[in-house]
């Protein structure tokens, strides 16, 4: 038996042949087949990644339905291609030509080809996309000169380094011939999935659960190993952590397992804790500030405020040591545009007292200088939590901040549209690029109404003008250094504070191999994942 | 039989006012917390522009003031038509029809549960009002009354579902088995066990203490003396005279314990994670899907009026003296 260069193929052949081996054995001993039951803590209606960009939805359908590309730890541009196999951009920023991976398949067994992607482009993503509508706004045409080619083409020049970055999270590619000429928001296939991705939608129960099986015509030679993927719905904040033990689920991903049950969790055999998997989808817990307050329109209460928080402790208590700390609006974890040299506002009482004396608001003869009403936005514990501390460390300066507790739609109203707030605790998602999720936060001139945007009040043209200025540069160092400047100018004039960035935390059992191998693996497609015994 | 008939006309007539008053208040109630639909929506799916959240405004018809919105809610409603659930994208009738038959099995369950186990200790606990058996079961049933109902599903779910692996820690079924027939049912009822018992054993105690202090207040009446000096004594004395005495006050309790039950069912469908109704109460205040708490609260109505009426009719079977008030 010749020991080598004999093909990979051949030898999975032969040991197929062989009786005794286990007959679907892979790559690191993980077994093809079995069923993995995830918990999972909602159900969105419309499941559809096209139309809704959210980890809620894509949790469940990036198993299905695929982008032209997903994030990844090596590749480049930080990049692993899915429908899409390349890409190019023209010098003048006016388009950008897609090789599209031919073989593919929709599950209902039509062929996957480039009027696909030029519809889904036009008709989904720059129509009705919450985020698309955006980033694809300039999109003008989609030509499609052969099965497997899309020249994307764009009204003005748009940053290709803003596309590559948008490509996991905002280009889900849908059937066209189940979407065209439909009502697409309506579409029943936006509940029963239609996609190209390792899995194959199977059934859903409200309340229940929703089941996935094996796409057995996937485009990856010997993908998926699982059989299934079960999808268990548990809305009580103990029973991830308990159906784990029980034994009845094998994986809770987002954090279903708070981190105050993870010491537990971490001693019982069986089960794995993994910090790393959601790199790209970095949360910032961040203190809003409302600038149209007389007292925070001064920056050096704002400065005396960001200088009143202890970072190092909200990491450590709250947070329990899963998150780092952040000064500006960039996270650590995007290595190309985070601005590693701001000097941001360390932990320090004395001066933040001095900021606020010369500012004009001595402590009153009860110690108070002033009041404001603190919201804390009800989306994570650690909010919570981090609003009590917030307001026992702005106490210490001697400001007085009362927490107002509203449930989440009451929370929106409030801060977004009615700007009934002073400051708040809230958690903006940071998407892998600045223009497509951090802008918006300190952009002027939007309407009252717009959730997680700028409704602070805070205007300063020179951040407006830099803003524009980036969106039309399509050099990718010149558009780093732009948005260098402007995390710079942001955090120089404490328009939001940082306080810092955590991601969430996986729960599995230790057969499942293959966990939390890429920067989004919760939302991404799974196709490697399985059992090892 | 007759006048059978003619009370459940009546009260089925007298509940049409009682529906619309569950639906006004209900409304208002949820048009006085502050954000809508939309606002959460857009918190689920991470914001939206402008225009978009103006057209979903619109097109969920909440871009009107909210009388218009109650008049239209009435007017539909008279057409029995409940209206369009914003949170699940689905005609409000659909969803909560699919929860209901969850929400009366683990109420029926509870209820048979605590009601026969809670007259049967009553029982037990009434035919020798003082003894130690006496003390000794009173006591642990005010104890058992004393705990929430969460927590006791929680220590529950952590001694025989984490601990001993012996049933389930949540949900009405094994997700996706593909059981069917007896085995299914058997399924199902496995599932049952914990949260009915969680739900069941905080009003198995209120029945219990019911039934043993009126039982301890008949002991002194006359016509259970009389009984005793014709010679009658032990089982038969217990049972016919005493017992079935105290029952009416446990019978009257239970069609009062009916709505209070489905308000305990909110915590027990979200601690055992069943798809309910009181679940989905809890999903469309998160939610502000305004059709779909008011078809729970007017399900939930229905469900409470047909149980006082037979609670009422049953009374009648149990004490003949009791007519049903018209005149009977």
């Amino acid at each position: 038996m010749p020991a080598f260069p004999l093909p990979r193929r051949a030898l999975l052949a032969a040991a197929a042949a062989l009786p005794l081996l286990p007959r679907t054995a892979g790559a690191q001993g993980i077994q093809h087949g079995g069923r993995l039951t995830v918990a999972a803590d909602s159900e969105p209606p419309n499941l559809n990644p096209a139309i809704i960009a959210s980890n809620g939805v894509f949790f469940v359908a990036s198993k299905v339905i695929e982008p032209l590309a997903e994030a990844s730890y090596d590749g480049s541009d930080g990049l692993a291609p899915r429908l899409a196999t390349g890409w190019t951009a023209a010098a003048d920023g006016r388009s950008i030509t897609f090789a599209l991976r031919p073989g593919v398949a929709w599950h209902d067994g039509q062929k996957f080809t480039a009027a696909d992607v030029a519809f889904s482009a036009l008709e989904v993503w720059k129509k009705h996309q919450n985020l698309g509508r955006a980033v694809f706004r300039d999109l003008e045409a989609v030509q499609t000169p052969d099965a497997h080619t899309a020249v994307f083409r764009f009204a003005v020049p748009t940053p290709a380094q803003l596309i590559r970055n948008a490509l996991p999270a905002l280009t889900a590619v849908l059937p066209k011939h189940l979407y065209a000429d439909t009502d697409i928001m309506k579409n029943p296939a936006n509940r029963k999935l239609v996609g190209t991705g390792p899995f194959r939608f199977a059934e859903t129960r409200p309340g229940e659960f929703t089941r996935l099986v094996r796409n057995a015509e996937y485009w990856q030679q010997d993908r998926p190993y699982l059989n299934e993927i079960v999808y268990r719905v548990l809305p009580d904040r103990a029973a991830a952590a308990n159906a784990l033990e029980a034994g009845e689920i094998q994986l809770a991903a987002f954090s279903a397992v708070p981190l105050a049950d993870l010491d537990r969790i971490a001693k019982v055999p069986g089960l794995k804790i993994y910090s790393n998997g959601y790199e790209a989808l970095t949360y910032q817990l961040v203190v809003e500030i409302n600038h149209r307050r007389k007292e925070l329109a001064d920056v050096r209460v704002r400065r005396a405020v960001a200088h009143a928080i202890d970072r190092d402790f909200v990491v450590r208590t709250i947070f329990r040591g899963y998150a780092t700390t952040s000064q500006g609006p960039v996270p650590k974890s995007d290595r190309v545009f985070h601005a590693p040299d701001l000097a941001g506002y360390g932990f320090n009482p004395a001066r933040a007292n001095a900021l606020l004396d010369e500012a004009g608001y001595p402590r009153g003869s009860d110690g108070v200088r002033f009041r404001l009403r603190l919201l804390p936005a009800p989306f994570f514990n650690e909010t919570r939590q981090f609003g009590d501390y917030l307001r026992q460390a702005l106490a210490v300066v001697g400001i007085d901040a009362t927490i107002v507790s509203n449930d989440t739609p009451a929370h929106i109203k409030a801060v977004y549209t009615d700007h009934d707030f002073d400051i708040t605790v809230a958690t903006p998602v940071y998407r892998g690029d600045p223009a497509i999720s951090t802008t918006i936060l300190f952009q002027s001139g939007l309407p009252a109404g717009v959730p997680f945007s700028n409704q602070y009040g805070y205007v300063n043209p020179e951040v407006d003008s830099l803003i524009k200025q980036a969106a039309a540069t399509i050099d990718d160092a010149e558009r780093v250094r732009l948005y260098r400047a402007f995390q710079k100018l942001v955090v120089d004039d404490v328009a939001l504070i940082n306080v810092a960035e955590f991601s969430f935390i996986t729960v599995a059992r230790d057969t499942v191999a293959n966990v939390s191998n890429n920067p989004r693996w919760a939302v991404s497609n799974w196709a490697d994942t399985g059992f090892t015994g | 039989m007759r006048r059978a008939g003619r009370l459940l006309a009546r009260r089925l007539f007298g509940a049409l006012p009682v529906l619309g008053l569950v639906a006004i208040g209900g409304f208002l109630l949820l048009e006085a917390a502050p954000g809508d639909a939309v606002d959460a929506y857009l918190a689920g799916i991470g914001g939206g522009d402008a225009a978009q959240v103006a057209a979903l405004r619109a097109e969920w018809g909440l871009d009107g003031g909210p009388l218009p919105r109650l008049a239209a809610y009435l007017g539909a409603l008279l057409r029995l038509d409940l209206g369009w659930s914003t949170a699940f994208e689905r005609p409000v009738l659909a969803v909560v029809l699919e929860r209901l038959p969850n929400t009366l099995l683990l109420m029926g369950m509870a209820t048979l549960l605590a009601l026969s186990l809670g007259s049967l200790l009553g029982i037990v606990c009434g035919a020798r009002p003082g003894s130690p058996r006496d003390r000794a079961l009173s006591l642990a049933a005010i104890a058992i009354y004393a705990m929430p109902g969460f927590w006791l599903g929680l220590v529950l779910i952590v001694g025989f579902s984490v601990r001993l692996r012996w049933l389930p820690s949540g949900g009405i079924e094994t997700v996706a088995s593909g059981l069917a027939g007896w085995d299914r049912a058997a399924d199902i009822a496995r599932h049952l066990v914990l949260p009915v018992a969680s739900l069941g054993l905080v009003y198995m105690a209120l029945y219990l203490r019911l039934m043993r202090d009126g039982m301890a207040e008949l002991w002194r009446q006359d016509f259970v003396r009389a009984a005793r000096a014709r010679g009658m004594a032990g089982p038969r004395l217990v049972l016919r005279h005493v017992a079935r005495n105290a029952l009416l006050p446990v019978v009257t309790m239970l069609g009062l314990q009916s709505a209070a039950m489905l308000g305990g069912s909110v915590v027990i469908e979200s601690v055992f994670a069943i798809p309910g109704l009181g679940r989905l109460a809890a999903e469309a205040v998160a939610r502000r899907d305004t059709p779909l708490l008011l078809g729970v609260m007017l399900l939930s109505a229905v469900v409470v009026i047909l149980v006082n009426l037979a609670v009422d009719l049953a009374y009648a079977l149990l004490d003949p003296r009791v007519g049903s008030g018209t005149g009977g």
